[in-house]
C-alpha cells in the first residue's frame, strides 16, 4: 500500500492504495465519490469521466497512484455551490432518462464550455461523442448544452 | 473491475533512471503512457507485467519541439496537445487531421502518438501520417542509442522492432512544403477504429505519396500507387486509372467491423476523395 495525496473537488485527500487500484474504483469506495460510473470498463462508454488536471480522463484507464499530487474534480465538485446552468437545462428539458451517463456528459460539457464557451453543434457533437448513452437518442442532451451556451446565457 | 494480477509501481523522474530500470527488469517491464491501450490490457488479462513504468513523470519526453525543418514529439505527447498546436497544423496536416479523428477528447487526453505506434495495431490512425512524413523514431537503452524508420518500426500486427530493454524518446518529422489529408473509415462518426484509414500528402513537384492503416497486417506505404502518379495532373480519368492499383497494395480481411471486399471498395473512394481534396489544396482552396 503506497500513501498518495490528491486535490479531489477543491479538498486535500490521503488514500491508501495498491498499484493495481484503478482511479474509478477508489473514488466510488474509498473516496465516496460516487458520481462516475462504472459502464463498459474499456474506456469506451465515458461514463467514468472526471476532470484530472482540467482534462476530461476515463477514469477507468487510470491507475489511482499515477493520481498523486494531482487534481481531480468530478460532478460533486462541478455542483458544489448550485448546479451549473448546463445542468439547470439539462434538468428543465429532461435530457436523462436513467442518468447513467450523465456525470459523464457533465464532465465533458463542462470540459468543452472551459476552452469554447459558445460551441456549435458540431463541436458540442465533437465533444460529446465519447459519452455513450443508451435511453435518449441524445437529442435532448445536446439540445440542454445548446440552449444553454447560446450568446447571452453562460455564465 | 481492479487488475487481477499485481505489479510494482515505478515512477522515474529522468530517462536515466528509467533505462536502469528496463535494463535490470527487460521483459518483466511495461512502459506506462497515457494508459488507454495498457490498462485495458492488464484488466483483460492479455497483458501480464511484474512492473509498471510510468514515464509521464519525465519532463523531457512531454516536449513538442518545432524547428525550421523538424518537428520532435516527445514520447509523453497526447493527440489532445497536437490538435492544440497551430503549428503543427500547420505544418503536418496529416498527422494533426489523424489525431483529430482517435476516438474521443476522454480518450486524446490521455493517448500519446508514441504509444499508439508501440502497441501498433494494425488500425493505428498515426502511422498512415508517419509513413507519409518518413518519420524516424529516436531510441534508447542503457548502453546504446538507435534511430529506426517507421517504415522498419512495424514487424506485425501488434508487434515492433523495439526490444525489452528500449525506451523510445520519441519522433523525429521532416518539415517540408505539402499539403495532405487523413482519410478515415469508421461505422459512424465520432468514436471508432478504423475500418480503414489513407493518409495523402502531395507537393508541388506533383510527388505524391500515400500510406494505409487496417487493411494489412501492418500500416504502409503504397509505392506503385505512388510510381504510377509521379509527375502526372491528376485527372478524374486518371483518379480511376490509380485506383485500380489499389487492391494489389492492400491486403484487407474481413472482421466484425466490415469485409475485405467494402474495405477494398472504400479504400478506392477515400483514395480518390482524398486525393482531390490534397489537389485542391495545394492549389490554395482552404474550403
Amino acid at each position: 500500500m503506497k500513501k498518495i495525496t490528491l486535490r479531489l473537488n477543491g479538498e486535500l485527500r490521503n488514500v491508501y492504495v495498491e498499484p493495481e487500484e484503478i482511479l474509478l474504483d477508489v473514488l466510488r469506495d474509498k473516496l465516496g465519490t460516487k458520481s462516475p460510473k462504472c459502464g463498459c470498463d474499456r474506456g469506451d462508454c465515458g461514463a467514468c469521466a472526471v476532470l484530472l488536471n482540467g482534462r476530461s480522463v476515463r477514469s477507468c484507464l487510470v491507475l489511482a497512484i499515477e493520481t498523486d499530487g494531482q487534481e481531480i474534480v468530478t460532478v460533486e465538485g462541478i455542483s458544489k455551490d448550485g448546479l451549473s446552468k448546463v445542468q439547470n437545462t439539462m434538468l428543465d428539458k429532461n435530457a436523462f432518462q436513467c442518468g447513467f451517463c450523465a456525470p459523464g456528459m457533465i464532465i465533458s460539457t463542462t470540459e468543452l464550455l472551459d476552452k469554447n464557451p459558445h460551441p456549435n453543434l458540431e463541436e458540442i457533437k465533437e465533444a460529446l461523442s465519447g459519452n455513450l448513452c443508451r435511453c435518449t437518442g441524445y437529442l435532448p442532451i445536446l439540445e440542454s448544452v445548446q440552449e444553454a451556451t447560446e450568446e447571452g446565457h453562460h455564465e | 473491475m481492479a487488475i487481477i494480477n499485481d505489479f510494482n509501481y515505478h515512477k522515474p523522474k529522468d530517462i536515466d533512471d528509467t533505462l536502469i530500470l528496463l535494463s535490470d527488469l527487460k521483459e518483466k517491464a511495461k512502459i506506462l503512457a497515457g494508459g488507454t491501450d495498457l490498462i485495458v490490457h492488464l484488466k483483460e488479462e492479455i497483458v501480464k507485467t511484474e512492473n509498471v513504468i510510468d514515464i509521464k513523470g519525465i519532463t523531457k519526453l512531454n516536449k513538442i519541439e518545432v524547428s525550421e525543418d523538424n518537428v520532435f514529439l516527445g514520447a509523453g505527447v497526447t493527440f489532445t496537445e497536437i490538435i492544440e498546436s497551430a503549428e503543427l497544423k500547420e505544418k503536418l496536416p496529416v498527422l494533426w487531421q489523424a489525431s483529430e479523428k482517435v476516438a474521443s477528447v476522454g480518450v486524446r487526453n490521455r493517448a500519446t502518438v508514441v504509444g499508439n505506434i508501440c502497441s501498433a495495431v494494425p488500425s493505428l490512425d498515426s502511422a498512415p501520417a508517419l509513413l507519409v512524413y518518413d518519420a524516424e523514431i529516436l531510441v534508447q537503452s542503457k548502453t546504446s542509442k538507435r534511430t529506426i524508420s517507421i517504415h522498419d518500426w512495424f514487424t506485425g500486427p501488434k508487434k515492433t522492432i523495439l526490444k525489452p530493454d528500449e525506451l523510445v524518446l520519441g519522433i523525429n518529422i521532416p518539415i517540408f512544403q505539402h499539403t495532405g489529408v487523413y482519410e478515415k473509415l469508421g461505422r459512424y462518426k465520432g468514436e471508432d477504429l478504423a475500418q480503414a484509414g489513407i493518409g495523402i500528402c502531395v507537393d508541388s513537384n506533383k510527388n505524391y505519396r500515400f500510406a494505409y492503416c487496417a487493411v494489412g497486417p501492418i500500416p504502409k506505404r503504397m509505392k506503385k500507387l505512388e510510381e504510377f502518379l509521379k509527375g502526372k495532373d491528376i485527372s478524374d480519368e486518371l483518379l480511376g486509372e490509380a485506383a485500380k492499383l489499389i487492391p494489389s497494395e492492400i491486403s484487407p480481411i474481413t472482421d466484425i467491423r466490415s469485409s475485405a471486399e467494402y474495405r477494398t471498395h472504400m479504400m478506392k473512394v477515400m483514395f480518390k476523395r482524398g486525393l482531390q481534396k490534397s489537389v485542391a489544396l495545394l492549389k490554395g482552396d482552404r474550403s
